[in-house]
């Protein structure tokens, strides 16, 4: 009872708190700050068509550098403590997949895994990019997985798609520094036309790079948490 | 004062979201309805910062037919909030996933998923 009061009493401060911001809040009427710097020179100086990618891989490309090791820290992490506790990959009860499931996985996975790319190919023109395009591809995988549990997947494919896409990335960030103005600054390669697929110079390479490697970690983490998979008696 | 704006339907959604989350991970026993909790908290504050970087009448910051690159300081919202909750989001995939793996092995250690029995480190 004492436990429930309080635990109102700390829903109703902080309600209380945000409260008071929507109260002051208006919205806003123009652009402010590093909004508007971005605004005014991003596509000069980057060259992509979709803003938010320009910030995320050139201007903040760091901050995006340390977004994917975390997720690499993740997907090491899950592998290491489910490899403790796992079981014979051979021995586990699995529930049958129905008919249906297996047949559209047959045709849905190849499309799914197209479409990612498309994403991730395409992430300095539209909405999209690197990571969104990794997590369709790793849904391809999990509706393999969905339509048949037993079914192996290539670790050592996996582990050399991440590593190689990891390295290029840091390589074209390298590269940055020696051919033009920093660390992952794009413009050694030619900035092209505005709203072009060979546009915004290495902005494309470094989406595909990211594109593949979270596509990778997250099979990988899917894989894990799959083959530890039983159905209890 | 208007609230029936688009910003403060969009404001108010995620202070909604957030707090439901806030409730949910300090009454829940099941520890998989905690996680669930936690991802709700974590959308709510996703929602308020994408509500907060929203500007009256203005569009996506992607330049396109009707957003050029001359224009484009008096058509867009603001891009970096969009940026950082990009970010947010990878991170809360993987502090998810690296919950999940953790109430995972608490259930092989005690074969149950709630709260209340594992008291090792209550105090």
């Amino acid at each position: 009872m004492i436990k429930n009061f309080i635990i109102f009493i700390i829903v109703l401060v902080i309600g209380f708190i945000f409260f008071s911001i929507f109260l002051d809040f208006n919205g806003s009427e123009e652009l402010k700050g590093l909004g508007k710097y971005y605004a005014e020179n991003g596509a000069e100086e980057v060259g992509a068509a979709n803003l938010v990618t320009a910030i995320v891989v050139t201007y903040r490309g760091l901050d995006t550098l340390g977004e994917v090791s975390i997720l690499f820290l993740t997907a090491s992490i899950i592998g290491f403590v489910l490899s403790l506790s796992s079981s014979n990959n051979e021995d586990r009860k699995v529930r049958q997949a129905s008919e249906i499931l297996k047949t559209t996985s047959k045709v849905l996975v190849p499309i799914i895994f197209v479409f990612g790319a498309y994403v991730f190919i395409n992430g300095h023109l539209s909405p999209g990019g690197g990571f969104q395009g990794g997590a369709i591809i790793a849904s391809g995988v999990l509706l393999l997985f969905l339509a048949d549990p037993k079914r192996k997947i290539n670790h050592k494919l996996i582990q050399w798609i991440e590593a190689a896409s990891g390295i290029s990335f840091l390589l074209l960030g390298i590269a940055g520094i020696l051919l033009a103005g920093g660390f992952l600054d794009n413009s050694f390669l030619s900035l092209g036309k505005l709203g072009h697929i060979f546009s915004a110079g290495a902005v494309p390479i470094i989406y595909i790079a990211v594109g593949l490697k979270v596509g990778a970690e997250l099979t990988s983490i899917i894989t894990n948490y799959n083959e530890i998979q039983k159905e209890e008696e | 004062m208007d609230i029936f704006t688009i910003e403060h339907i969009a404001l108010a959604t995620g202070i909604i979201l957030l707090l439901i989350g806030i409730w949910g991970m300090l009454t829940q026993k099941n520890i998989i309805k905690i996680i669930v909790s936690f991802t709700l908290f974590d959308t709510g504050i996703h929602v308020v910062m994408v509500a907060i970087s929203y500007i009256k009448g203005k569009t996506a910051p992607i330049i396109g037919e009707s957003v050029t690159k001359e224009n484009a300081i008096d058509k867009i919202v603001d891009p970096v909030p969009h940026a950082l909750v990009l970010t947010a989001i990878v991170i809360g995939l993987g502090v998810t996933a690296l919950m999940l793996v953790y109430a995972l092995n608490m259930y092989k250690h005690k074969k149950s998923l709630d709260i209340t029995n594992f008291k090792e480190l209550k105090w």
